[in-house]
This record gives C-alpha cells, structure tokens and sequence, in this order.
C-alpha cells in the first residue's frame, strides 16, 4: 500500500499565517482582521507588512464579522481570524444576515479548533462549529490536515469568490502533504487505495487514518483513504465511488457525530447508496482539559478507534 | 439638489406608498417607515452622491448608504424607486411571492439600491464601518452614511462598533438614529432606557449632532455640516428626532404602530391626509 512520512511536525495555523502573508504581497484587495488573537492565530507577519490593511477589532467578534461584511461589498477580501468558538457559535447570526444570506465574501478562517485545543478547556474547544456553518446556505467549509495543506486551503479560498469557514488548530501535527500538491475546493483527495472499507477523515484526524490503515494492512484489511478537506460541497462523487468499490464506510473527524462530516456522509449514502457507516467522532458531550493527545485517546479520536471503527463496518458490511 | 417644495412632494408621495404597501400584504412596519419618510427624501435628493442608473454593490466614486433597521424596508424602496434605482410598479410587489422587495432588504434578489442584508437588528454599523474603512484603502474620498433604529442601540453589537470606529479613526462615516423613542413593546423609556443618549455617543469618541428629521432646512443645514466636519479624526452620529407614524394622525407617537398593517379603512383614512403628488404606484 501507498504510506506517507514526513520529517517534521508542524501546526496547522502556522501554515494559515504564513500563506496569508504571502497573499498580502500577491493581493492588494485582501485585507484581515483579528479579534486579539494576531499571534495565536499567527497574523503578526500579514499585520506587520501590512498594516494598512490589517485591522485589530479587539475582543468584539460580532463587529468584526460585520466589518468584514463591510469590506468585502466594497470589492476588499477580508480575512477574519480568532478562535474557532469565537469565529461560530459566539457570532452565528453575524455570520448568518451579513456573511452568508448577504453573500458577501468574508474568509472566516478559525484556529484552535476541536479539541486539541487542549488545556484551556471546554469553554473554548469547539466541536459544533462544523454543523453550525455548514448549514448556512452559500458557505463553503474547509478543514485541513496539515500546514502544507493549510498554506495551499489559504491561497485556494482568496481567489473563490463567497463566503468561506477555513477551520484548523493549535497543535504540530506531521506535515506530510507536498506544499505544491494542488489544492480544489470541494474536491476530496485520494491518499491510500483500498478495496474493503472506505474511510473519510478531515482535519487532525487524516494522519491517524493512515496510520490506522498500515496497521489494518497489516491484517490483510485494505482500506481506502480519502482526506474530505472541503466538508461543503462535499464531494459526493467521490465518496459514493469510493463506497461503491469498498461496500461500508468510515468517517474520522475531531468533532460531535452530530452535525460533522460523518453527519454530511450518513445523509448522501442514506439517500444514495445505503451502506454500513461508523462514525469516530464525539458523541454528544463537551470537551474538557487536558493535553491533546491525552484529550484524543479519552475521547475515542485516535487510531485504535479508527481500526476498530473499520472492521466494525466491514463486519456489518458482510452480515448485511 | 431639489428644492424644499420638491422634497415635501416627494415625501407625501412616499407616505402614501408606504401606507399603501404595508396595508397591501397586511404586514410590515409603517411607523418607522412614516417617521423616516422626510429624512430618505433628503438624503436621495439632495445630500448624497449616488448614482441610481449606474448602481455598483463596490459603489466606488460615490457615497454609500446602509440602513440597518431593515424593518423600514417600506420607506427605502419608494425613496429608492422614486428616485431611479428601480421602477415605480415594482412598489406593488412588496413582501409577495417571487419579489426583490423581501420583507427586510436583501442583496441577495438583486434590487439596486441594497448592499447588505438588515433585519436581525445591531448588524449594520459595523458594515458600514466596513464599507467606509474600504473607501480609505481605495482613496475614495466620499461619504459612507448609515440609519439606525433607537431601539436598536440595545443590541451590544453596535457600541462594539461604536469603540472600533472612534478607536480605528474612521472619519468619512455619517451615521444616523432615528429617534423616536418607540419600540415594539413600548416607548424606549419603559422597555430599556438610552438615558443620556448624546452624552454615550460623545462618551465613545463620536461628534454627535441632532436634527429635526421633519424639517428639511434643518436636515441639509445639519448634514451639510456634518459633511464638513468628516475626515476629522471622528466618526461623526446624528440624533435624529423624529415621530413614529409622522403624517397620519391617528399612528403619530404611538408604537402600536412599530409594525401593525392599517385595515383597509384605516388606509382610506390615512391616505386622505397624504397629498398623491406623483401619481400612486
């Protein structure tokens, strides 16, 4: 089977920060805005080089949601930036009247999502922003799996003209996608071909999936791996294509069952192609403190419970 | 700019549509829409720079308006269609099936005029904000104004952007308030008091003027000034007092009327107190 490696670990908001940096010297229209969280969400370079084009809001995201809204009319691309919690549920109705029934073409890009936000707890972990966004007609929401991925995600959405959630994180995970590996929106990305069980993972859970494939290689399981980075539009011919081949699938993602991308999955093979599904992703509770790795493991989103989860359904697949 | 006698015209024509409009579908708000009747008729005719043939969503080159008490949607597209930026017949359409005349405005049916979507209210300062931060990258040196409902100050939203736009410098934004002291429970007094209004928009590093937003020579004397007073390091607010209902003697004053439909002889009423100077729609 195909494997991946990578030499070393980095964090995913850095490949935001970066990225973005690098479209204030190739966009004059694209602008950014932060709610005092420029260095956690890794702003400083854009706000340093540019700073007429960088506006600090404070810690007023409603404002800044609306701001942004304001910009983007006027022809400007505006990016938001603070934490995933602070970017969704605390400015929903902003988001909803002036960003997406409006149209208006806001980035609104969230670090510190899920919950390897790790010690600072539930209050700020968020694993409902997914289902929140994309219920919002005209958004588009992305979660990426590495730097890398986040770098090329953060060029990708400046040129796609609407509104956008661009949902990354706080810890170094391994950096294995290739930095010039092309990046389509709403197109999934095949990593590992696999005949016996499909799994879509999305986010910080994309590594484990591979690892959790060697290790079911090892079983003679061969499972297909694809890493969902745009959760909407989904990209419905991939998976049913994907499902069709292998019979039963997995979704892997760090966020609530409800409203995440196995949500997005369980509807389209309900209405399409009825196949056993298993989800790992958090059933119904909040987060708590904690590191994230352990965070991971107590809450079932790590590779033991991704092997599990895929024989689960291969099991199903074969009583069924 | 039109004359006082063009603008009184004008704005008893508005009256009658918006009376007309709201009874027509039975729903919307024809208070704030009468109370804000004169003040649309001065800004469309005589204190902004905008360009109804030519309507862009950037609306670079010109001022830009964002009303964000979209419930008095009614009074905006009269002004709106009376002024050019759509035809008159469409006024017919309001809040029906398949219309561009949405019950609080939208840019996503395409009506000239509407940038933004209002209606959840404390949204539209910071949009206009927005917009006018966009005009400084742009060196477009003209005037972003916004309209705010008094009532509406109670949302936290908008002295979130009161704190940014005095923080941020921004200077080319005229924003008003349409002060009327009602609101859909009651008068503001006994919902949730403003107090010293004046005195918090100072307090937030505004230049706050006040107007008779029935008096025409007063609305151009006081924008006019306002004008002259923009790229002063202050954003600048107008206290704008006005009568919920102004125009029909039985809704003057009384917030029953925030968002009530006149029965079709309440309307008959109505419109025999407003002079059809343009022709109804």
């Amino acid at each position: 089977m195909k494997t991946y490696t990578y030499t070393e670990q980095k964090d995913t908001r850095s490949g935001f920060g970066a990225a973005l940096a690098e479209l204030g010297k190739r966009n004059p229209k694209v602008v950014a805005l932060c709610a005092d969280l420029t260095g956690s969400l890794k702003m400083d370079e854009f706000a340093k080089n540019f700073p007429d084009r960088f506006f600090q809001a404070g810690i007023a995201e409603a404002n800044m949601i609306g701001v942004a809204a304001g910009l983007a009319v006027s022809g400007l691309i505006p990016f938001t930036g603070t934490f995933a919690n602070f970017s969704t549920t605390r400015v929903l109705d902003q988001i909803r009247q002036s960003v997406a029934y409006s149209n208006t073409n806001v980035k609104i890009c969230a670090s510190h999502a899920g919950i390897t936000l790790g010690e600072d707890g539930a209050t700020h972990q968020t694993m409902e922003d997914i289902g929140q966004l994309k219920m919002l007609p005209n958004m588009t929401v992305i979660n990426t799996c590495d730097y890398n991925q986040t770098y090329a995600a953060t060029l990708a959405i400046a040129e796609h003209d609407g509104p956008v959630y661009l949902r990354f994180g706080r810890p170094k995970v391994p950096n294995f996608t290739s930095l010039d590996a092309p990046f389509v929106i709403g197109k999934a990305i095949h990593l590992v071909e696999g005949k016996d069980v499909s799994i879509f993972a999305t986010g910080h859970l994309v590594w484990p999936a591979l690892e959790a494939a060697k290790l079911l290689y090892e079983e003679g399981i061969e499972a297909e791996i694809i890493n969902i980075h745009t959760i909407k539009p989904l990209d419905k011919k991939a998976v049913l294509e994907s499902v069709w081949k292998t019979g039963c699938a997995v979704t892997a993602e760090e966020h609530l069952m409800n409203g995440g991308l196995g949500d997005s999955i369980a509807q389209l093979l309900s209405l399409e192609e009825p196949s056993p599904l298993e989800m790992v992703a958090v059933d119904d509770k909040f987060g708590e403190s904690g590191t994230p790795e352990q965070l991971m493991v107590k809450y079932g989103l790590d590779v033991p419970h991704i092997v599990e989860a895929a024989k689960k359904a291969i099991e199903r697949k074969k009583k069924s | 700019m039109a004359t006082i006698e063009t603008m009184k015209a004008l704005a008893s024509q508005v009256r009658r549509d918006i009376v007309r409009m709201v009874t027509g579908v039975q729903s919307g708000h024809p208070g704030g829409s009468l109370g804000c009747a004169d003040f649309f008729t001065a800004m469309y005719t005589s204190v902004m720079n905008v360009n109804p043939n030519n309507f862009t969503l950037e609306g670079n080159g010109e001022d830009m308006f964002f009303l964000s008490n979209g419930h008095i949607s009614p009074v905006w597209y009269s002004v709106l269609a009376r002024t050019g930026f759509f035809p008159v017949s469409e006024l017919a359409t309001f809040r029906k099936i398949d219309t561009r005349l949405q019950g609080h405005p939208t840019p996503a049916e395409g009506l000239p005029g509407i940038r933004i979507a209002s209606g959840s209210l404390g949204q539209g300062l910071s949009c206009a904000l927005g917009a006018a931060l966009a005009k400084k990258i742009k060196n477009d040196k003209n005037i972003v104004y916004s309209l705010h409902g008094d009532g509406e100050l109670q949302e936290g939203q908008i002295w979130e952007a009161a704190m940014f736009a005095h923080a941020r410098k921004i200077d080319n934004i005229i924003s008003t308030i349409d002060y009327n002291k009602q609101q859909i429970d009651g008068t503001i007094e006994d919902v949730l008091a403003l107090d010293n209004l004046r005195g918090k928009w100072e307090a937030f590093g505004w230049m706050v003027f006040e107007m008779n937003g029935h008096d025409f020579d007063d609305m151009l004397q006081t924008m006019q000034k306002a004008k002259e007073n923009t790229g002063k390091g202050k954003p600048i607010m107008i206290l704008m007092h006005t009568h919920m209902g102004q125009g029909v003697d039985f809704m003057v004053d009384k917030h029953t009327w925030h968002g009530t439909a006149p029965s079709e002889k309440q309307m008959q009423e109505a419109l025999l107190q407003l002079a059809e100077t343009l022709g109804d729609y």
